[in-house]
């Protein structure tokens, strides 16, 4: 247990793909009361919808069992609880092989897992567009009409008020939905210091920890801007961890012995990734105001955080819909010096003229540079500062409704090793192939048609 | 004219003054831009607006650029709206999600009193 009266939630994954070796460190380097862990991007769901459409039994984040096989003896021992969005699409499933992994490990008897739904909306769809709800798209306007027969997922984001019931109903895990990030965070502390659910700054300050650790290491020293030079050790860099108090403050810190660095500056780095307005950072739980944090260097790797301001949360809930566009393909090939960039520049003339005189129909064609303008576009760009670098690839993306003209485009790649201009390499990855696109609709819901169910699976 | 007015002025490039994360929502970009002391804080509120981050950008965000300040933590908040191409998934960009549109802005340079 962290010092008297308050706990610990340690952030293991910050993303599905995030670092394997996280939950086992966060686990074993120091006392932690909770383990959380997520897994759930925008993108997310309509891979896992598609996954669970060939095979029931998937649409979860798989890495998800694998990783707890590895601390679930540790888990049980030391009585630490996790909290993990990794159900996706199907929490059951995700719960029926944590229970079978944790059967194997002889720990059957003494695990519960909570598994909270209610978020998959994709099934009432129709019930509700004819109920009136047009889930309109939030950046558009659209109502979900416009595509509704495309949809491939449909998620409402609950909060955190399942989690907790799940945990005080004596879950060790609970496995999520669409749960926010935030919440993930947050519930264990609703949970363990009893807020109540009309404590507004509480529960903003505990959606503020949640936000900072969300992302994993993003606030302890990873892809951090600040004198990134200067941190130490990323190999062995230490995952965020929130020592929270009852009375809403925090403090983020991590492992001792681990790499990586906390500090006002980094932290600072986090807490405005991925912001809109900062005074309305609204999740289903409360609406907190990121311009009352108040931000102190504690200590070494130690950073307080206090002042946080929040207000009633709003009667509606967002909907993450991700809808079949069409396709894209991207391909690639690698000019060498002399004139690197004038060859790759040639070499995109040259393939745009044949797809032209082929006739494909694209919604956008897109020519990056690498090593030129890829990244910064025409900030970068103007050719009479390109230096005569080593090498430029010359990348070029095709988007379209349909697979055909994305299907041709990919074959007129490889031609141009040997029918354009010269020095020309890097083609071994072979043909592009054409990916399909989903696209991703935003929009708002009365919380009252959304229920949160919340089950208890014994192991 | 020009060039005496200039002489009490230098040019600072944004990467001497602030640090930079960036991040995306759907189709727009967010670009938190903190200043690297608080005593910077001021010049970037004073230079760096949303009309002239929207100059910088030129090119790259087709819709409008919104500006929030957050001078708890000396920072400012921009939202680049049609910045990334459709969004996450739609998008072509090598960075479909906005990842870099931090040292993008950081290239900004800005006229201050020496």
């Amino acid at each position: 247990m962290a010092a008297r009266g308050r706990i610990r939630v340690a952030a293991a994954q910050g993303f599905w793909g995030d670092w394997l070796e996280a939950p086992l460190r966060q686990v074993t380097g120091g006392p932690i009361d909770y383990l959380m862990m997520d897994y759930l991007a925008e993108v997310t769901m309509s891979i896992l919808q598609k996954q669970k459409s060939r095979d029931p039994t998937l649409g979860y984040a798989t890495d998800f069992i694998p990783a707890m096989e590895r601390i679930l003896p540790l888990l049980a021992e030391r009585g630490i609880k996790v909290t993990a969005n990794a159900g996706g699409v199907n929490p059951r499933g995700c719960a029926q092989a944590l229970a079978e992994a944790t059967r194997k490990l002889g720990l059957g008897k003494k695990l519960r897992f909570g598994v909270v739904t209610g978020d998959d909306l994709l099934d009432r769809l129709d019930d509700l567009l004819g109920a009136g709800h047009a889930l309109r798209n939030l950046d558009t306007g659209r109502p979900l009409s416009d595509v509704r027969d495309r949809v491939l997922a449909a998620n409402a984001y609950l909060g955190a008020a399942p989690v907790v019931e799940a945990l005080r109903r004596g879950a060790d895990t609970v496995i999520t939905g669409r749960v926010t990030d935030t919440a993930l965070t947050l519930a264990p502390m609703i949970h363990a210091f009893n807020w109540s659910p009309e404590a507004w700054n509480l529960l903003a300050a505990g959606t503020v920890a949640g936000h900072t650790i969300e992302c994993g290491a993003q606030c302890s020293g990873g892809n951090c801007l600040v004198d990134w030079r200067g941190i130490p050790d990323l190999a062995n860099v230490g995952y965020p961890i929130a020592e929270a108090s009852p009375d809403g403050t925090f403090e983020i810190i991590k492992h001792p012995g681990t790499g990586g660095r906390i500090t006002v500056a980094g932290v600072t780095e986090q807490l405005v990734y991925e912001m809109g307005d900062p005074t309305q950072y609204i999740t289903p739980d409360c609406i907190a105001d990121f311009t009352t944090i108040r931000l102190r260097q504690v200590g070494k790797d130690r950073v307080g955080f206090s002042g946080v301001a929040g207000r009633p949360a709003t009667d509606k809930l967002k909907v993450s819909i991700a809808y079949f566009y069409g396709f894209k393909a991207v391909g690639t090939l690698v000019y060498a010096w002399p004139e690197a960039y004038e060859k790759a520049r040639a070499a995109d003339r040259v393939l745009r003229e044949r797809l032209r005189q082929l006739g494909l129909q694209f919604d956008a064609i897109h020519t990056e540079f690498l090593g030129v303008d890829a990244t910064h576009g025409p900030l970068t760009r103007d050719a009479a500062h390109v230096p005569d670098i080593a090498e430029v690839q010359l990348r070029v993306g095709v988007r379209a409704p349909d697979r055909a003209p994305v299907e041709r485009f990919t074959r007129e790649i490889a031609p141009l090793i040997l029918n354009g201009p010269p020095s020309v390499t890097g083609f071994a990855g072979g043909r592009p192939k054409p990916e399909e696109i989903v696209a991703y609709w935003p929009a708002l819901i009365d919380a009252r048609v959304v229920q949160p169910r919340v089950d208890l699976v014994e192991a | 004219m020009k060039k005496a007015k200039k002489a009490n002025k230098k040019r600072v490039r944004l990467l001497d003054l602030a640090h930079a994360r960036s991040g995306d929502k759907g189709d727009t970009a967010n670009v938190g831009l903190i200043a690297l002391k608080p005593e910077y804080y001021p010049l970037l509120v004073k230079h760096v607006t949303a009309a002239r981050v929207g100059r910088h950008f030129k090119g790259i965000v087709r819709g409008p650029v919104e500006r929030y300040e957050l001078p708890n933590l000396s920072a400012l908040n921009f939202l680049l709206h049609g910045a990334l191409d459709g969004g996450g998934t739609m998008s072509l960009n090598t960075d479909a999600q906005g990842k870099v549109f931090s040292t993008a802005l950081l290239r900004m340079e800005i006229e201050v009193s020496r």
